[in-house]
């Protein structure tokens, strides 16, 4: 029989992933924020999934949303909140978080949804609202900005 | 464009965060706290091993001793109830506290809330006859499908109490064949006996 399996499970299995993502989006401290957001609106929406939904493409989706509110938001802040501490990772990361930070929203969605979580870029146009021709560029320019920043 | 295991990029985009679980224990809890979920679920430990608790604004609606069906038992309740269920231990609190008292001797009935809602029918009035049957007495099978109206059907009554949702807070261990012998129990007999020693039936 059909139907959708318990909230939990879908919390259980893409809970890193979606914390992944977010945390590239707008780094550790705000992550915590978002996912909580993005876990909330999907519990609020869940019994209005049909069945045979693409559950982890759908949390996608809403994180890229409450990532995208969050950096809305935080643009409108006073610029002494604008050199606030991105992603969290130590070690020689670092350089590639503060450069996949950099990137301009679109292109840090691809590249995240892309390289962090393994998504193909017909998901990757779902989650962030755009053409496939137009995700497929985005995490093109990304990864070349990416490339040459590092 | 490939990801391949060397690429720097893709380790760094990759790394474990491992900080997603407390996240997600922060998440459900506030949901329970918040009531935001429909149901919630913890595995609590027992004497007789560990329980799965699941309860609604209504009640309690699942005491199951854990045999592997966990998932089967929550995929149930997510399609005859809601599936917006989330684990959480502190909604779940005021039924293993009185569970922990039952299983230390200083409890003799439950007054937590029980959520009779898919419970109808013959099957209904077999399980509200049995939540009748004080600590430490037994009534037959036969006296059971009496009370539930139905005097000459033991063989039924047995089934129903066989697909108890609520094991322990309704109590279908008290009931047992008029002869004394036990007859059956979903959680294996061990455990009925364990649960009739408890409360100090005489065999």
């Amino acid at each position: 029989m059909a139907s959708i399996p318990p909230f939990q499970r879908a919390l259980d299995e893409h809970k890193e992933e979606i914390w992944r993502f977010l945390r590239g989006m707008v780094g550790a401290q705000a992550a915590e924020d978002c996912f909580q957001e993005t876990f909330l609106a999907a519990l609020r929406a869940y019994p209005r999934l049909r069945p045979d939904s693409n559950v982890r493409a759908w949390l996608f989706t809403i994180a890229h949303r409450k990532a995208l509110d969050h950096i809305r938001r935080r643009r409108h802040e006073t610029p002494l909140s604008g050199k606030e501490e991105r992603a969290a990772p130590e070690r020689p990361d670092r350089e590639i978080w503060s450069s996949v930070a950099a990137l301009p929203p679109r292109q840090r969605a691809a590249v995240l949804l892309r390289y962090g979580c393994d998504l193909r870029h017909r998901e990757i146009a779902a989650a962030i609202g755009c053409s496939e021709e137009a995700a497929r560029r985005s995490l093109h320019e990304g990864l070349k900005r990416l490339r040459e920043t590092i | 464009m490939s990801t391949r295991s060397h690429d720097p990029i893709a380790a760094a985009l990759r790394a474990p965060a491992p900080e997603a679980a407390a996240a997600a224990r922060r998440f459900a809890d506030r949901a329970a706290a918040d009531r935001r979920a429909d149901l919630y679920y913890a595995a609590v430990a027992s004497p007789l091993g560990e329980l799965l608790l699941v309860a609604g604004a209504r009640g309690l609606t699942t005491l199951h001793f854990v045999q592997d069906d966990t998932d089967a038992t929550l995929e149930g309740l997510a399609l005859r109830r809601s599936p917006r269920i989330v684990e959480s231990a502190a909604a779940l609190d005021r039924w293993r506290r009185e569970l922990d008292e039952y299983f230390e001797g200083r409890r003799r009935s439950f007054e937590a809330p029980v959520d009779w809602q898919d419970l109808s029918g013959f099957r209904r009035r077999v399980l509200r006859a049995t939540a009748a049957i004080p600590f430490g007495e037994t009534h037959s099978y036969s006296s059971v499908a009496a009370a539930a109206g139905s005097p000459r059907a033991a063989r039924a009554a047995g089934n129903a109490l066989g697909s108890n949702p609520i094991a322990i807070v309704i109590p279908c261990h008290r009931v047992r064949h008029a002869s004394g012998g036990l007859g059956g129990y979903t959680g294996g007999l061990d455990r009925k006996k364990r649960l009739l020693e408890l409360e100090g039936v005489q065999r």
